[in-house]
């Protein structure tokens, strides 16, 4: 491990000192103490298979529990969804279990499942869905046959579908509620534009629009051999799984492919964007802007910059903000990395009413010396040992190395990816950490988005800039949801969101 | 709010159904953990489990925002919060001026808090006189001070999930390190209780603040929680939030909290736990060294005010700007009682996953709610407290259908015999979520410092199941209609009011 500091010394001489005149236990100072080396650890990677039909199987057998475990990762999420349809892909991780299969019921299946205590459940996302399985050993026969009917032959009945869109209502009718919903979902279309998929969010109109043909017709386009990674882990042998595996899936013909979404990103158009909140005491402030891709070369860089600035408890932004200046409980953020589109960056922080003006200007302050100044080479040293030491904790299981492995696959990022992030993180330089601050957080391109109430505000928003009024009224429901939902509408009898 | 059961809590269980677990792992387990009480009365386990070359730790004081004193609310989960500013080795660049110039804050902050509660005969200039050398005062003392090392001394040595956390019962401390930290380790958590440095105290004093209106201020079940909390309980602490008041957080000093640590961060008061990589016969003794620091004081006495019984239906309606949500709750002893596991089982039955009566009846075949479930500790179970239910209307439902389907399943539970299938699938779920938490050194580092405080042997981990197995029909019924009164029952609900200026103005 890295040596350590030496500015410590006189404090920790006087430590010494004072333990001897106390005569208290012999202890060693932590600045003062070395450390072994971490013992060699080399994680068990899975096995890769191909089948003909495209399909990638990885195999990580795991002793330790008498358990299995399979994940089966499918291309295709809600990002392609149709856009009069929003909240397709949502109703259908959830149906596509619910559902039940051609010749069992969802309860059926709950009934079936409980009974040897195993657990089959489908999922959805923003690029794909996925369909998972856990049991003892013992039932694996049984439980994957039912895993794999319900891969190919779901039901989507139309009561689940009713019911999962009832809860989506509910979704809707709540969500201006609580501040972070509210953030959340403004800040990704501030930061990617309202008809960018990746801010897409349901409405009562889109959600009532989708039928069980919609279920059906994507579950036929996508859920094809060749667009499939499955993971298998727990107590098999390796031998055997693969050969069932083949014999269950060599099959399977090839079906078209999911075509990766077209989408075109554009930055957001800067200036202050502002949500009237009149029951909050606390702004809360969100600097957006998109990121970057983790294959960009940057991408060590950015890492590095992200933990100096705005990641943990060693951050700029926690000892200044939060520790120094006692204006927020919760700040943070950094540029925002993703696998497969520009992440998100965000730079947020909470602070209360009468500092909302002064709260946005530390974080303008925070922002301007990581780009005037390069950090000292203590501070980036210790940016990488936080990420260098803390490393085995990203493969300490063989669940976690396997996941990792699939989220390669799937993204087409090589497979030591992580083995090479792992050097890269070491070769950054303080210069590079302050060129990619430059490069990816410039003030006078953010969007800020403000939510709370501006009656109780230190300043109002317009004596920084111009300032857009946001408006989050939930367009109400079609007329013939609404004859469903009763006289009364979604919010009771005041109806929902009116101002 | 309960989290739905996990897909790895059913595949565990059946390990429990088919192996004659408990027993088994009880013994293993005796193999694999070391306790040891250090001459100064704290408690220490290692276990040892050899996955990969990484230990997680659980630090647990025994005592929360329930001992909180009067006037002081918030002031447990201050002394959490300063436990992350250091101590005269770790977060100083000169610890011997600095404590000069703290405790010069500290006698300015008397003097200017004297002055500002005055009930009558206020000097403004001269309150504004003692502001400022407050000010002054803190501002001197800020500059000794290294921000947040004690964090970065964590973290840059690979410490992951560092964190801490205080409830009305405790407060906790816990991260993961790779295991050739675990002499850096000993010695920075060992600093940490024995020699903690109230610094930043009042900068920390806003970011409390700042966390009081993120979670209960600017949040509309906050709010609920807080008035329906304030309107169940009478005389347990239970009926104070555990963040604080907004003006006791304006009031305590760092005297008072240092008050407060040495009253309860009182090593018989504390149990640690780790797990992971480590050999208990090297890394024990490293504990004992470092950890013998901490002065032995006198346990700190027990709180004795036991909750009366509530004799009439107690009511918080609030009018806010959200939808409608509803919740009931009903007295019941603590977990020491004799029928906790039967409060467990009816938690399960009511509310475990898509088969439980709760999810059965008013969200799947009612379609009237969005979610609902029962449970017990609420808030906490150290003392008396709630086993309660809630139910999230579906767009167009109201509280009232709420309430009544609530009632129906309550007056069923009364009434009738659960099933056999719901009894046995209480009994697995169970062994389920024990095995669930022992499936990792975060989890069983938190499981064993819990059970060895609550039970004094960290054995009853295991051992509870007998009495889980024990539980029956007959007690479910029992246990139902002893605590399930319409006169120990508080109600609290949110009705929906868009409009501002008429929201916040509840009746009761």
């Amino acid at each position: 491990m890295r040596a350590l500091k030496s500015r410590f010394v006189q404090v920790l001489f006087s430590f010494v000192l004072l333990a001897a005149v106390l005569g208290t236990a012999q202890v060693t100072p932590w600045n003062q103490l070395k450390f072994p080396p971490l013992p060699a650890f080399h994680p068990q990677q899975p096995t890769r298979i191909q089948l003909a039909n495209g399909m990638v199987i990885f195999l990580q057998p795991d002793h330790e529990l008498p358990l299995i475990s399979v994940t089966a990762r499918i291309r295709g999420g809600s990002v392609s969804e149709p856009a009069g349809k929003i909240g397709l892909v949502g109703l259908y991780g959830d149906v596509w279990r619910t559902g039940g299969t051609k010749t069992k019921t969802g309860d059926q299946m709950d009934d079936f499942l409980e009974a040897r205590a195993a657990k089959i459940e489908t999922g959805d996302g923003s690029d794909s869905t996925t369909i998972s399985l856990n049991c003892l050993k013992g039932d694996f026969d049984p439980v994957f046959d039912l895993y794999l009917e319900l891969l190919r032959n779901p039901e989507f009945r139309g009561d689940k579908l009713e019911l999962a869109k009832q809860q989506m209502y509910t979704g809707i009718a709540r969500r201006n509620d609580e501040v972070s919903s509210i953030v959340g979902r403004e800040s990704a279309i501030l930061a990617y534009g309202k008809d960018n998929p990746y801010a897409h969010e349901e409405q009562y109109a889109t959600v009532f629009a989708v039928q069980r043909e919609d279920l059906l017709n994507w579950h036929q386009q996508y859920v094809q051999p060749n667009n499939i990674i499955l993971g298998i882990s727990g107590d098999f042998d390796p031998t055997a799984i693969e050969a069932k595996l083949r014999q269950t899936f060599d099959s399977w013909p090839k079906g078209p492919q999911a075509k990766d979404p077209d989408i075109k990103f554009t930055s957001p158009k800067p200036g202050y964007y502002f949500v009237q909140k009149t029951d909050v005491n606390q702004s809360t402030i969100a600097m957006l802007d998109l990121g970057i891709l983790r294959n960009n070369p940057d991408y060590f860089a950015v890492s590095v910059m992200n933990e100096i600035f705005g990641g943990g408890f060693s951050s700029r932004l926690f000892n200044n903000v939060r520790a120094a200046k006692g204006l927020a409980y919760s700040v943070g953020g950094g540029v925002g990395t993703s696998f497969s589109h520009p992440g998100m960056t965000n730079i947020e922080m909470l602070t209360k009413s009468d500092t909302t003006v002064v709260g946005i200007q530390a974080l303008y302050e925070e922002i301007d010396k990581m780009q005037q100044k390069a950090p000292d080479a203590d501070e980036l040293r210790r940016a990488q040992d936080q990420i260098l030491n803390s490393f085995i904790f990203r493969f300490d299981s063989p669940g976690k190395v396997l996941h990792e492995k699939m989220s390669y696959e799937f993204y087409h990022y090589p497979l030591d990816f992580l083995e090479r992030y792992r050097s890269e993180i070491d070769k950054v330089t303080a210069e590079q950490v302050t060129q990619v601050a430059r490069k990816y957080i410039q003030k006078d391109k953010l969007a800020v988005l403000v939510v709370g109430n501006d009656a109780e505000f230190d300043k109002q928003l317009g004596t920084l800039g111009s300032v857009t009024k946001v408006d989050i009224t939930i367009p109400p429901p079609p007329k013939a949801l609404m004859e469903q939902m009763g006289q009364q509408g979604p919010g009771g009898p005041e109806g929902p969101g009116q101002p | 709010m309960k989290r739905r059961y996990t897909a790895l809590a059913a595949l565990l269980l059946l390990v429990v159904m088919t192996l004659p677990l408990a027993a088994q792992d009880l013994a293993s387990f005796e193999k694999r953990v070391t306790v040891k009480t250090l001459s100064n009365g704290l408690t220490v386990l290692i276990l040892r489990r050899p996955e990969a070359p990484v230990f997680s730790f659980f630090t647990l004081v025994d005592a929360g925002s329930a001992q909180d004193p009067l006037s002081q609310t918030g002031l447990a989960h201050m002394m959490e919060h300063m436990a992350f500013k250091g101590t005269p080795d770790i977060g100083t660049t000169n610890y011997t001026e600095e404590k000069v110039a703290l405790a010069k804050v500290e006698q300015t902050y008397a003097a200017y808090e004297s002055e500002r509660t005055k009930r009558v005969g206020q000097d403004p200039q001269k309150l504004a006189q003692l502001k400022k050398e407050w000010q002054d005062a803190m501002a001197a003392a800020d500059k000794f001070v290294i921000k947040n090392q004690f964090g970065e001394i964590v973290e840059s040595h690979g410490g992951v999930g560092m964190n801490a956390g205080t409830s009305y019962d405790d407060t906790t401390y816990m991260y993961s390190m790779p295991s050739n930290m675990i002499e850096l380790w000993a010695a920075i958590e060992s600093d940490r209780f024995a020699n903690p440095v109230m610094r930043e105290f009042y900068k920390e004093r806003n970011v409390v603040m700042e966390e009081r209106r993120m979670r209960t201020d600017s949040n509309p079940t906050g709010r609920l929680i807080e008035q329906f909390l304030g309107t169940a309980f009478a005389a347990n602490p239970y009926h104070r939030p555990t963040v604080g008041y907004a003006s006791d957080l304006q009031s305590f000093s760092a005297t008072d909290a240092i008050s407060f640590f040495h009253q309860y961060y009182e090593p018989s008061n504390m149990t640690i736990a780790l797990v992971g990589d480590l050999d208990p016969d090297q890394v024990m003794p490293i504990v004992e060294r470092y950890f013998s620091q901490l002065p032995a004081k006198s346990k700190p006495a027990e709180l004795t005010t036991v909750e009366p019984p509530q004799n009439s239906v107690r009511e918080v309606k609030m009018r806010d700007q959200a939808q409608p949500i509803y919740v009931e709750g009903y007295h019941r002893p603590s977990y020491l009682d004799p029928d906790d596991a039967v409060y467990d089982a009816i938690t399960d039955i009511m509310s475990n996953g898509r088969t439980s009566r709760m999810f059965r009846s008013l969200v799947r075949d009612q379609k009237i709610a969005a979610a609902a479930a029962g449970f017990s500790g609420f808030p906490g179970t150290k003392y008396g407290h709630l086993f309660a239910f809630y139910g999230v209307p579906l767009p167009g439902h109201t509280n009232q259908e709420m309430q009544k389907a609530i009632q129906e399943q309550i007056a069923k539970l009364k009434s009738q015999d659960v099933t056999d299938e719901e009894l046995q699938m209480f009994k697995t779920r169970t062994k389920a979520d024990l095995i669930r938490g022992l499936a990792s050194n975060e989890g069983l580092a938190q499981q064993l410092a819990i059970y060895q405080t609550r039970y004094g042997d960290w054995r009853e981990l295991f051992r509870y199941l007998d009495k889980v197995d024990k539980v029956t029909k007959a007690d479910i019924r029992r246990v139902a209609n002893k605590a399930f009164q319409n006169s120990n029952r508080t109600i609290g609900s949110i009705e929906t009011v868009m409009d501002p200026a008429a929201a916040g103005k509840g009746t009761n």
